[in-house]
């Protein structure tokens, strides 16, 4: 019985992703000080709102009220560095490869459902998987389509006239705002869980994060 | 798996021993996304528990290091930026932002326009510029920077409405986030420019238009390219009816090119200019431009 060190994370992987986090933030932190101005999603059951994106005091508490034009400089400043190191993120795994470690197969869905059946102790049962778990593989694809999802649904309301084409192709002005918000939701769910799953996995995966590396046990020859 | 394949493996992995690296595939297994996919892994060589973890902790050293003195060195930069270094940052910011919007505007570009059993419920946002009662019987339209005089032409409503009327059911979106279907009728702002011909500077149009109330409580500043949009007009009617004093009276811009924030109401003076002009909301941090 040895170990090795495995290569985990790419140098590219882990200064796009580590990047990405205050600027996904900002677009986020600006996007809610642009929403507030014009606050009316809400989750309704029926003809009853279950709840409102967002009660006053949430808005009160964060000091958002009454920053709009803040909102947009802060947004229209960033969406272009959100967008070029998400594009670089993109060029470069299907130029390194690392497309393959991320990209689910349509068997991957039901593998998905045993690693979720695990995490919930509900299983023993662990599907064999490369670096990334099948559920990883669905989450992380998931999340790069969010992106490229929030940047077409952000230029179709940032420019209806010009891109008109592309804002009726999401159904017209209001629905490419509503599904705007929602993306940034989801976002924000996806961050929550993210956290959720890397506490759970512990320091040697956030490390990996950082140093790029992990300790593998392996009971194969060096050699082969 | 084929003997190609097997020859060509041992090759990469002969190719991996003398650089070094040590590049291997995850095992064979129709039930693993990563060997279905190729996904390749790189592994050091065989190391005992000590080795592994010495090295594993030079990395980490290494790593949380670069990462800290990164983390800092973006949060000192940017908690050192003053208030005012990031305001004229984001304000330069909006003039990139205008001049690639400018580039890549294009006037036959139209928005869509809508049935008139579409038209929305009005909404009335903002009275700045309108606060005092207006005497419809002596307003005039003063335009000035016309070719061939320097004082402002002074003209009628009926002057305007003698032009080509045009009616469009539109969307206008207001800068807080909301939209109204709106029907116009009025003049085509191109078709006034027609009629009433600014001064020429190099054989151009001017570059900008400044509008304001008669009180000049409320103004705005256009560029020419969107003001002369077939989607821009003079409007004199909302939704079939002649505008009420609350939307406007006795002429607006109406316009699909901008925020409403730029669809002046109570238009007192036009003028034609070479300076950029003062613009109501972009003193308070808005994007001058504001446009779709």
């Amino acid at each position: 019985m040895s170990k090795r060190l495995e290569k985990k994370h790419t140098l590219a992987v882990r200064w796009l992703h580590w990047i990405n986090f205050p600027l996904l933030a900002m677009m986020i932190w600006s996007g809610l000080l642009i929403y507030w101005a014009n606050a009316i999603y809400g989750i309704w059951l029926g003809p009853y709102e279950v709840f409102h994106f967002f009660p006053a005091a949430f808005f009160e508490f964060l000091g958002v009220p009454f920053r709009l034009a803040e909102g947009m400089q802060i947004h229209f400043f960033f969406m272009w560095l959100f967008a070029a190191n998400g594009l670089v993120y993109l060029i470069y795994l299907v130029a390194s490869g690392e497309w393959r470690s991320i990209v689910p197969v349509p068997s991957s869905f039901r593998r998905a459902a045993v690693v979720a059946l695990n995490d919930a102790h509900l299983s023993k049962k662990k599907p064999p998987q490369g670096k990334y778990n099948d559920a990883q593989r669905i989450a992380y694809t998931s999340v790069i389509m969010m992106g490229a999802g929030s940047i077409i649904t952000g230029l179709a309301i940032y420019k209806p006239l010009q891109l008109a084409w592309l804002t009726s192709v999401l159904g017209g002005y209001e629905w490419a705002r509503w599904m705007h918000f929602w993306l940034t939701i989801l976002f924000v769910a996806f961050f929550a869980v993210h956290i959720i799953q890397v506490v759970i996995a512990g320091w040697g995966n956030f490390q990996s994060m950082i140093t790029g590396r992990t300790i593998v046990e392996t009971t194969e020859q060096t050699e082969k | 798996m084929s003997k190609d394949k097997k020859i060509l493996v041992e090759k990469v992995r002969e190719f991996e021993r003398r650089t070094g690296r040590n590049v291997d595939a995850w095992p064979e297994d129709p039930q693993n996304t990563a060997s279905i996919l190729n996904e390749r892994r790189t592994l050091s060589e065989s190391l005992t528990d000590e080795e592994a973890r010495s090295r594993m902790s030079g990395h980490s050293r290494r790593g949380f290091l670069v990462a800290g003195l990164s983390a800092m060195a973006g949060i000192v930069g940017w908690k050192s930026l003053s208030d005012e270094a990031k305001a004229a940052l984001y304000n330069r910011w909006f003039g990139l932002n205008e001049r690639v919007s400018q580039a890549l505007y294009r006037p036959s570009r139209l928005a869509p326009e809508f049935d008139r059993s579409q038209i929305s419920p009005t909404r009335v946002n903002g009275a700045i510029g309108m606060e005092q009662d207006l005497d419809f019987s002596s307003w005039r339209l003063a335009v000035g920077g016309l070719a061939d005089r320097t004082d402002d032409l002074m003209l009628t409503l009926d002057d305007v409405r003698r032009l080509p009327r045009v009616e469009m059911t539109t969307e206008m979106k207001c800068i807080e986030g909301w939209s109204v279907i709106v029907n116009w009728a009025g003049a085509r702002f191109s078709d006034f420019v027609a009629t009433y011909p600014p001064m020429r500077i190099a054989e151009e149009l001017p570059p900008y238009v400044s509008i304001a109330t008669p009180d000049a409580g409320y103004f705005v500043g256009w560029d020419t390219p969107s003001i002369m949009h077939p989607q821009t007009l003079l409007a004199y009617e909302m939704n079939g009816e002649p505008l009420k004093a609350e939307h406007g009276a006795p002429l607006r811009i109406a316009s699909t090119t901008k925020y409403g924030i730029k669809l002046i109401k109570r238009i007192g003076r036009i003028e034609f200019t070479a300076e950029r002009p003062r613009d109501y909301w972009a003193e308070s941090g808005y994007d001058w431009y504001s446009g779709h």
